[in-house]
């Protein structure tokens, strides 16, 4: 028994809570805690991690209340959003958790009853002695069944037997976030808490030279002006950062540091090249054109079949550095003692902040707790948590317990970008229309977009898949589906060039290819399942009655194989005083089983605006190492009256172990989006953003 | 200091501040109202969208001095009980993925039903277009306002 309240009412006993294992406790009246292991950053994992421990325990989902668990990594395993993967990776621990606990509360009920465990069955937080109909609730046999030895085989539900698992079950934390209650990371504040801001070199390839704070020291609230560095000797993977020295401002409330913060002088020098967005350009087309890297796969010899092919389709396609843009700044309650730490706030990478800010502190990671709140956005940003050292390397500073947020000036012009991208694909046709050859020469700033044993490696004898990564100073790092963000969109938009050459129908010629991979694959490391990847494709075509022309409404389709899902997607376009307006995108998804019908409705719909959002009207520049846009006066972001009208939404009804949807729904959409767009304008689009380019001539190539 | 007294949610409150401070920021840091939230600072997210005598602003850009007599309902003070037709409408279509730009879409969506019961998708479009949802909710959202319309 780990808590007991005397807050009842009289006539009830009063509540006793038992902690069944780490993913649950229950109390005496049937009320159902679940811990949430992961961190929540929009992609519903709080609701639908738990409700599949509540499905395998077999209780109402009503009686359940879920809270977010605490970076504990003796208790759970991979408590990080990342790669899709929570549920992928979660699905078997949560069920073992839920169906163990069931079969503890069963055996306590058997033992009081003096009957085999056997001959009950349960429903809904009830045990039921099938032999005479006795019941008993979970609570009434709560406390005798955390004495029940931990059974170490337990007997999971077949999914014909779940009752709620592929509902649609609204969020948990839906009520809270209506009524504005505090939720994230900017929200959490503790008494005597100092608020602080930062200042970091205003282009990379700078460091900070000197700085006259005199002004500032004298304005009202502000404490104090000091510098950090975060550098760490042995940084991990999440802690990419270009700016390690930083100018600190600490004071009484945001808006009195705010102000300070911009009546400080800095002086800053260059310490590194400056780089702009035309260098960056010209290196890209270098290395695309005429640079040499690493060839990753080669099947057959694709050169010289393409030299005496009947048809060749050569095309490059670039894209820009994206910000991540979380809407919620970057910030971290940070509470360094002597000997521990407290670090509370918004990440991704929860067991890798504590590993570095343990390093930089230089305390036990036994003595530092991590936290982890409500994220106001991640898609990727939150994976690198340098503003997590920040806060703790103030905090140790001063002594106090500080909450560190950045404005949306620093958050968007500090980095950790999605790098910027160039493939050029080539691939050759007999005169049937068949494809020979296919191969993809992939870059980028720093690394190349392309994943060598995915399609359509499998599906072509003669194939080849080469990275020339481009090094650049600016930091760069995952983003929603990284790589898969942009090589979807370019490979989808060259499938469907190819297609046309071909002479066939856009999905016809992709089946044909998917046909091959299944019958008689090319190579052994096929990263992809041709059955599953055709099945989504199929599902679409029958969905949006492709074969159907309807007058005024231009489409284009696109499939994707990403984080271990599939999806298939249709743009429909129509013309409205000359602009482009998407009336529907048609999305058919194989995500194994679906857990929660509601919030994967949902992911694949935010998924689709995204991706068309960023494809259509999202870049930053540069010019002398500093970002071009800092704001969202100047940073375009997809806004209600550019979102699609509709999005229609299938899945393929599977008994597979759930995959990830937090970005499968992103990357296809775009190379659908492209192929409408040329059905309507008669012109191919290469280059992202796509409505923000005057000129659709190869730019690169 | 100046100090203001301020109609909040239907209560007078005190607050000793500048006068330049953003109504945001007194909200949020010396009023306990974290519900408005900080997203971009210079008026083109929304995310701090309350209501100043039943009109949406952006608070983040909106000086403490400029409030005077005017009633200011955050969306801690939009209903008693949560059950707003807004709020409920987003309840019913699951709105949120983050969560994060909701409260001030809500406030957006409210002053819209407010000043035009029955909008269309054009009335809709421009009400809501200064508030920006990062996760892309935006059919949901357009939905449920159109649920709330209905059920007003």
């Amino acid at each position: 028994m780990i808590g007991f309240s005397w807050m009842s009412c009289s006539t009830e006993e009063p509540l006793a809570v038992y902690d069944v294992n780490a993913y649950l406790k229950i109390d005496n009246r049937g009320g159902v805690t679940i811990f949430s292991p992961n961190p929540e950053i929009g992609q519903n994992v709080k609701t639908s991690m738990p409700l599949i421990v509540a499905e395998e325990l077999d209780v109402d989902w009503d009686r359940v209340t879920v809270e977010q668990a605490p970076l504990n990594t003796e208790k759970y395993n991979r408590q990080l959003a990342g790669g899709s993967q929570s549920i992928r990776q979660g699905w078997d621990s949560l069920r073992t958790a839920g169906a163990t606990a069931k079969m503890m509360l069963v055996t306590a009920a058997a033992n009081r009853w003096g009957v085999s465990p056997n001959q009950l069955k349960t429903e809904k937080g009830v045990i039921t002695n099938t032999a005479n109909g006795e019941t008993l609730t979970y609570g009434d046999v709560a406390s005798e069944a955390v004495d029940v030895p931990i059974p170490s085989d337990v007997t999971l539900k077949s999914p014909d037997d779940f009752t709620l698992i592929g509902n649609r079950i609204k969020n948990v934390d839906g009520e809270e976030i209506v009524t504005g209650k505090p939720l994230f990371g900017i929200d959490f504040k503790r008494e005597g808490m100092v608020h602080a801001m930062i200042i970091h070199p205003p282009a990379f390839g700078m460091s900070l030279k000197s700085y006259d704070d005199s002004e500032a020291r004298s304005m009202p609230g502000v404490q104090d002006i000091f510098t950090i560095n975060t550098s760490i000797d042995e940084p991990q993977w999440s802690d990419v950062n270009a700016f390690n020295e930083l100018l600190v401002i600490t004071g009484d409330s945001t808006w009195e540091v705010m102000k300070a913060k911009r009546a400080i002088n800095v002086e800053w020098e260059a310490t590194g090249e400056l780089e702009n967005t035309s260098g960056h350009n010209n290196k890209l087309a270098e290395a695309v054109n005429n640079g040499s890297g690493e060839i990753a796969r080669q099947d057959g010899n694709p050169d010289s079949v393409a030299n005496s092919a009947a048809t060749i389709v050569e095309r490059t396609y670039t894209a820009p550095f994206i910000a991540h843009n979380t809407l919620e700044p970057m910030n971290f309650f940070a509470d360094v003692k002597e000997n521990s730490a407290e670090l509370i706030g918004p990440i991704q990478t929860p067991e890798q902040l504590r590993a570095s800010a343990s390093q930089l502190l230089g305390i036990s990671e036994d003595n530092i707790r991590v936290d982890m709140t409500r994220m106001g956005g991640g898609f990727g940003r939150r994976l690198y948590g340098n503003f997590g050292l920040e806060a703790a390397a103030i905090s140790q500073q001063i002594g106090a317990p500080v909450r560190l947020l950045y404005t949306r000036e620093d958050d968007m012009t500090q980095g950790t970008y999605r790098p910027a991208y160039a493939i050029k694909y080539k691939a050759s046709l007999d005169e049937d229309g068949n494809m020979l050859s296919f191969q993809a020469r992939g870059t980028g700033m720093s690394e190349s977009p392309l994943f060598a044993n995915r399609f359509p490696a499998g599906t072509v004898d003669h194939y080849s898949s080469e990275n020339i990564p481009v090094q650049t100073n600016i930091s760069t790092g995952a983003w929603r589906a990284p790589r898969s963000n942009f090589t979807a969109g370019a490979e989808q938009a060259f499938i469907d060039e190819v297609a046309e050459a071909a002479g066939k129908d856009p999905i016809d010629f992709r089946l044909e290819l998917f046909e091959r991979a299944m019958s008689n694959p090319v190579g052994s490391d096929n990263d992809y399942d041709p059955a599953r990847y055709a099945g989504v494709l199929k599902l679409v075509r029958e969905k949006s009655s492709w074969d159907t022309e309807t007058p005024g409404v231009y489409r284009g389709v696109s499939a994707y194989y990403c984080h271990n899902s599939y999806v298939a997607q249709v743009v429909d376009l129509e013309m409205v005083n000359d602009q482009p307006r998407i009336k529907k995108v048609w999305c058919a998804v194989d995500c194994g089983i679906v857990v929660n019908l509601e919030g994967a409705l949902n992911q694949v719909e935010g998924g689709a605006i995204d991706g068309l959002g960023h494809a259509l009207y999202s870049e930053l520049t540069f010019e002398d190492g500093a970002p071009n846009a800092s704001n969202f006066d100047n940073y375009r972001l997809i806004r209600t009256n550019e979102a699609p009208l509709d999005i229609e939404t299938h899945f393929v009804q599977s008994q597979i172990h759930p995959t990830g949807l937090g970005e499968p729904g992103l990357p296809p959409v775009i190379g659908a989006y492209a192929n409408a767009l040329y059905k309507a304008t008669g012109q191919r689009y290469y280059n992202q953003p796509f409505l923000m380019r005057e000129e659709q001539v190869e730019t690169i190539g | 200091m100046p100090a203001y007294t301020l109609s909040i949610n239907g209560e007078e409150r005190e607050v000793d501040v500048t006068n330049d401070t953003p109504l945001l920021w007194v909200l949020r840091e010396h009023l306990n109202l974290p519900g408005t939230k900080f997203g971009c600072g210079i008026s083109q997210c929304g995310a701090c969208t309350v209501h100043v005598d039943g009109r949406p602003i952006r608070s983040c850009s909106y000086p403490v001095s400029s409030v005077g007599d005017s009633e200011v309902t955050t969306i801690e003070g939009l209903s008693e009980n949560g059950d707003h037709p807004v709020q409920q409408a987003w309840l019913e279509h699951d709105v949120p993925q983050c969560g994060y730009c909701q409260a001030g879409q809500i406030m957006s969506a409210a002053a819209l039903l407010k000043s035009n019961p029955n909008p269309t998708d054009a009335d809709i479009d421009s009400a809501m277009n200064g508030n920006l949802c990062r996760c892309g909710t935006y059919i949901r959202i357009k939905r449920a306002i159109k649920t709330a319309a209905q059920n007003a």
